[in-house]
């Protein structure tokens, strides 16, 4: 293909404190309008910002988390401009020195390492609300997410592909969820990004012209988003066309974007810093403080997954996709007995779709790592066969209760003794000889029959392998 | 009542023994305030009903026997501070149905200390000016000559407490706005060093530049106050913590050997001869006592008023940026689409002189522009803090002219807005560095208008300003003079 | 540094600042400016070369707060300062994105 896109990613995270980036109001979702709003959020005469420790420190960590520089001396600046659902009259923001200076986010896409560069992250407070449902022809206008603290990540224009683009963001967002800065939930817009996209003839060293499609608050829009946008600006180009530096919204009901803002009406938003907020400084005390408390980050526990426990590396991928789900697995394996690889298929098969089916996280599931690793570890013994402890893994879902007490229970227990197996199989061959004749003439298939027949008379409870065994060994006539 | 002595000291005595209480009190204040008020227009809003009720309250503590140096006196609150339940307009139209829902740090001080709201006084809007002129609620007119102003943007509180409308008046000063309306008005008044008096609730014009501060007849009334002012809070950024501090107990009268700095600059052509004259006056008297003078340099003074004409009106245009007509505060009645309502809803809400420094503000903040003015401003600013940190290697405490001439006549300045601004040149400089400054009475000049001196200390250093203009008071009488005298409450 | 404002540039500067302004005083503010930019120019004959600029009156670092909610719903008193609301939301005219 002629073209080649770039891509540069700028994404909102918002902080999983419990109150406002300036303010002591709760920062909870789905309230009722404007009661989460205090005279801060408000603007009101007189009232002043105080920032949240925790929101600083949660930026610290994101730094440490992508070996960025943590900026000793930030400060806060205001950005100007006039919407209804910004109080103030402008935003208190980061500009000339954010908290977080560069940093690098990698991950694998289709088996090939990728580094995405950070320029930097700083903190900054949401807007609230505008909502366009008919008040007689007007808006209303709801303040609660206002103030909300938010750390907006601005990557490098590095990406080249819709694909890495959603790579990296998917990569963040588990890195976010993982340090514990943000409940992750897209839906509730609690991480959103806005993609500036160009596209240059390959070979070519400028860059394009870029437009930046805003808000894009899911993965699959994201994707969408950028492919919609190359084909507009390549056909645009291709037909003699120029783009034109704008800021664009995707429509995910009609699938494209439109433009929201040209450059010629860009603000001149005025920034200067907020006389309100001396200097942030952080000591080298607090940021060593915010490393030890620090979690072992996703790719390294992957990293380790692999090297301890033998997984692949795209085992060890599925496992790290969360830290509750890591937590899962090493809870299980945390004793030594049972198998790494026995226990990350049950976990990325049985368990993740039951789960999925349920619509619960791992953190929710019924069954704990602990019951999970009690009824594996009765498989890894032949008590049980992988069908049974399916059986046995839905009455813990259903009903709870304890591995081995259910086996004895329900008789669940599986047939291994060979002296039992014999027997039956013993009777069977007798009360089938023409078939028996068959199979000895070489009919082969002629096998499954007994397979069948032999599993049902031991209630399906017969070790398959044994059985196999010795019908095979019967069959034959040894 | 018999209102003789209306010191606090004389006040705080007089409520403790009950020779009055604290309604009989405010009552007295209110009639006066009713009699005279409606020539002067030093308050904006009166509400006896709701300063009875707190006078009355404060009664009950003080026959139990409880409360402070303040408990039951009645303060005029400068119209800049909110104060729950009372409308605080800030001087604007704009504010003119704001029904404050809550209390300023500085108003929550003076209720625990159980004193009384007097009322909300006057002032230049969002205290945008030197004369009080820019009021949307009229002039103010100085109890000494009505024609003339008193001053701004604190004129209500000065106008009241020097026509003893107030016992004490809260402030506030960014560029001069306690000391400069105290020098016009004959009355004493104090702006504190910046960061002592929390901001909350205090109605931002300048959030870098603006302090809440005192006017009262003398240095001994404000020592009185200033305990209640000042404290640390946390809901200001910018407050400081610093040890408590009883001002009224360091008001040592010893001037013995203490070196007064006159800085060349306010020495200079512009003084008008009068005000010079009875500076020199005040001076004698101080090297009577045994103080020394000392002549100093402040190199960058005159960049003082540039450096406040970029960086104030910048952080104003984006302080007053929340007044769109959404939350609270003036609707314009008719628009089109939003842009309008928010455009002319400030454009109806404003006055001019707030529209010219919004515009300013958003002019040296524009693209293309920040370095050259903002920064260059900040810049020269460090420049200006460091000649006063200098010349207080070489003396105790700067004094000069508060103001270049005595008060003008309304419509003096004409429209030039800059004549107005230079009338603010000695006390810019103060805010700038963020330093405690005074302004005390020390004579009159022919027209029988009041000449102010200025004190001006290093960082802290209120209680020995404050010391040193209470010397100065008790071998003088300027400060116990007052207009319209004979009169009693 | 700068000349006066023309009118164009004094109503680009009403839109930044979101302020109408009537025919009155797009007369009278350029000359207020002409005076307000001939006072601030001043500031560009200083010589400021390794000065650093001082944004307050001291070198104050920031205090930050914990973390704590602090504030109640008090929706019903701050809206009655509003001129216009419904369902605990503030009105304006449509906004448009």
């Amino acid at each position: 293909m002629k073209w080649e896109m770039v891509i540069g990613l700028e994404t909102h995270v918002q902080l999983a404190t419990r109150s406002k980036m300036f303010s002591g109001s709760p920062t909870a979702f789905g309230a009722s309008p404007n009661v989460q709003a205090d005279a801060v959020d408000l603007a009101l005469p007189g009232v002043l910002p105080v920032p949240n420790r925790q929101a600083v420190a949660d930026a610290i960590r994101f730094g440490l988390a992508v070996g960025a520089q943590i900026n000793s001396h930030s400060w806060f600046e205001r950005k100007n401009y006039f919407y209804p659902d910004l109080p103030k009259g402008y935003q208190i923001s980061q500009y000339e020195e954010p908290v977080v200076k560069g940093g690098v986010v990698t991950f694998d896409l289709e088996g090939v390492p990728h580094q995405v560069l950070l320029t930097r992250a700083h903190l900054e407070e949401d807007a609230g609300k505008s909502l366009h449902e008919d008040f007689h022809g007007r808006s209303g206008i709801d303040l609660n997410r206002a103030g909300t603290p938010l750390l907006e990540i601005v990557t490098e224009p590095v990406m080249r592909s819709a694909a890495e683009a959603v790579a990296y963001a998917r990569t963040l967002h588990q890195l976010v969820t993982w340090i514990g800065i943000c409940d992750g939930n897209m839906q509730e817009g609690s991480f959103r990004c806005d993609a500036n996209v160009s596209v240059r003839p390959r070979g070519q060293v400028e860059f394009g012209t870029r437009c930046e499609i805003k808000n894009l608050n899911s993965f699959r829009f994201l994707e969408q988003a950028i492919l919609h946008e190359f084909e507009r600006q390549v056909e645009l180009l291709e037909s003699g066309g120029k783009v034109i530096q704008e800021t664009r919204l995707y429509d995910p009901e009609r699938d494209e974007t439109r433009t929201m803002r040209s450059k010629e009406d860009a603000q001149d938003y005025r920034y200067f810093p907020d006389p309100d907020l001396p200097p942030l400084c952080i000591d080298a005390a607090w940021i060593e403080q915010e490393r030890t408390a620090l979690p072992e980050l996703p790719a390294a526990l992957a990293q380790r997954l692999q090297t301890r426990f033998g997984l692949s590396a795209y085992d060890a991928g599925l496992l790290t996709v969360s830290r509750e789900w890591a937590r899962y697995f090493l809870t299980m394996t945390e004793e030594g007995t049972l198998d790494p690889k026995l226990c990350a298929n049950w976990m990325t098969g049985e368990l993740a779709a039951t789960l999925k089916r349920a619509g619960l996280e791992v953190q929710d599931s019924p069954v704990s790592a602990h019951q999970l690793a009690a009824l594996l570890r009765r498989i890894q013994d032949g008590t049980l066969s992988g069908k049974m402890a399916r059986e046995v893994f839905e009455i813990l879902w259903q009903e709870g209760g304890e591995v081995d007490a259910l086996i004895a229970d329900r008789g669940l227990s599986q047939v291994s003794d060979n002296a039992v197996l014999e027997k039956l199989i013993d009777e069977l061959l007798a009360a089938h000889p023409a078939q028996v004749e068959e199979f000895r003439a070489g009919k082969d298939k002629v096998f499954g029959f007994f397979v069948g027949r032999a599993m049902k008379a031991s209630g399906g409870r017969a070790n398959p392998q044994q059985l196999n065994e010795l019908l095979r060994r019967k069959l034959s006539g040894s | 009542m018999n209102l003789d002595d209306t010191s606090l000291r004389a006040l705080c005595a007089g409520l403790r023994e009950r020779t009055f209480s604290s309604e009989e009190l405010t009552r007295a204040y209110l009639q006066r305030i009713e009699r005279h008020d409606t020539h002067l227009g030093c308050f904006i809003t009166v509400d006896p009903e709701r300063s009875l009720a707190q006078a009355r309250a404060a009664d009950v503590r003080l026959a139990r026997g409880e409360g402070g140096p303040l408990t039951g006196i009645p303060v005029a609150h400068k119209d800049i501070f909110c104060a729950e339940g009372w409308r605080t307009t800030c001087g604007s139209r704009m504010l003119s149905n704001f029904v404050a829902p809550y209390d300023a740090h500085v108003i929550q001080r003076f209720n625990e200390a159980g004193a009384v709201i007097l009322g909300k006084t006057n002032m230049d809007e969002f205290a945008m000016g030197s004369s009080n002129e820019t009021s949307f609620y009229g002039p103010v007119h100085n109890p000494w000559q009505t024609a003339h102003v008193p001053g701004g943007s604190s004129g209500g509180s000065a106008a009241a407490v020097a026509a003893r409308l107030a016992p004490l008046a809260t402030a506030t000063d960014t560029g001069g706005s306690i000391r400069q309306p105290a020098a016009f008005c004959g009355i004493s008044g104090l702006k504190p060093t910046y960061g002592r008096v929390s901001r909350y609730g205090m109605i931002a014009f300048a959030s870098s530049l603006d302090q809440g501060g005192l006017m009262a007849p003398s240095a001994a009334d404000l020592a009185w106050g200033l305990g209640t002012l000042v404290g640390f809070d946390e809901r200001d950024a910018t407050s400081l913590a610093r040890p408590a501090e009883d001002f009224s107990t360091q008001l040592e009268p010893s001037l013995e050997g203490l070196r007064i700095g006159l800085p060349r600059q306010y020495f200079g052509a512009g003084v008008d001869p009068e005000v010079a004259q009875a500076l020199e006056e005040a001076l004698r008297v101080y090297e009577s006592r045994g103080a020394r003078l000392v002549e100093v340099d402040l190199p960058h003074s005159d960049l003082s008023v540039p450096v406040y004409y970029v960086l104030a009106p910048a952080e104003a245009s984006s302080n007053l940026s929340r007044y769109d007509g959404v939350r609270y505060g003036w609707r314009a009645q008719q628009y089109g689409d939003l842009d309008e309502m928010i455009a002319r809803s400030r454009a109806e809400g404003f006055g001019a002189e707030v529209k010219l420094r919004i515009l300013t503000g958003a002019y040296v903040l524009s693209q293309g522009y920040y370095d050259a003015y903002y920064l260059q401003a900040q810049r020269v600013r460090r420049l200006i803090q460091q000649d006063f940190l200098q010349a207080f290697e070489q003396c105790d405490v700067l004094m000069g002219p508060t103001t270049p001439s005595t008060a003008f006549r309304f419509g003096d300045k004409g429209s030039d807005p800059v004549q107005m601004y230079l009338s603010d040149i000695f006390t810019i400089g103060v805010n700038l560095a963020g330093l405690p400054g005074m302004s005390i009475p020390v004579g009159f000049d022919g027209q029988g208008l009041p000449v102010g001196l200025q004190l001006i200390g290093p960082h802290f250093s209120e209680a020995r300003l404050l010391a040193v203009a209470h010397g100065y008071q008790q071998a003088t009488d300027w400060h116990a003079r007052a207009p319209g005298r004979g009169e009693k409450a | 540094m700068s000349d006066s404002l023309n009118e164009s540039s004094l109503r680009q500067l009403a839109r930044l600042a979101c302020v109408e302004l009537s025919a009155e005083e797009l007369a009278r503010l350029p000359t207020q400016f002409h005076s307000i930019l001939g006072l601030i120019d001043r500031l560009q004959q200083v010589d400021t070369r390794g000065v650093k600029p001082l944004a307050q009156s001291f070198d104050l670092t920031l205090r930050l707060r914990d973390d704590e909610i602090t504030t109640r719903d008090q929706r019903e008193l701050f809206q009655s300062l509003a001129p216009e609301v419904a369902d605990g939301l503030y009105l304006v005219p449509r906004v448009i994105e």
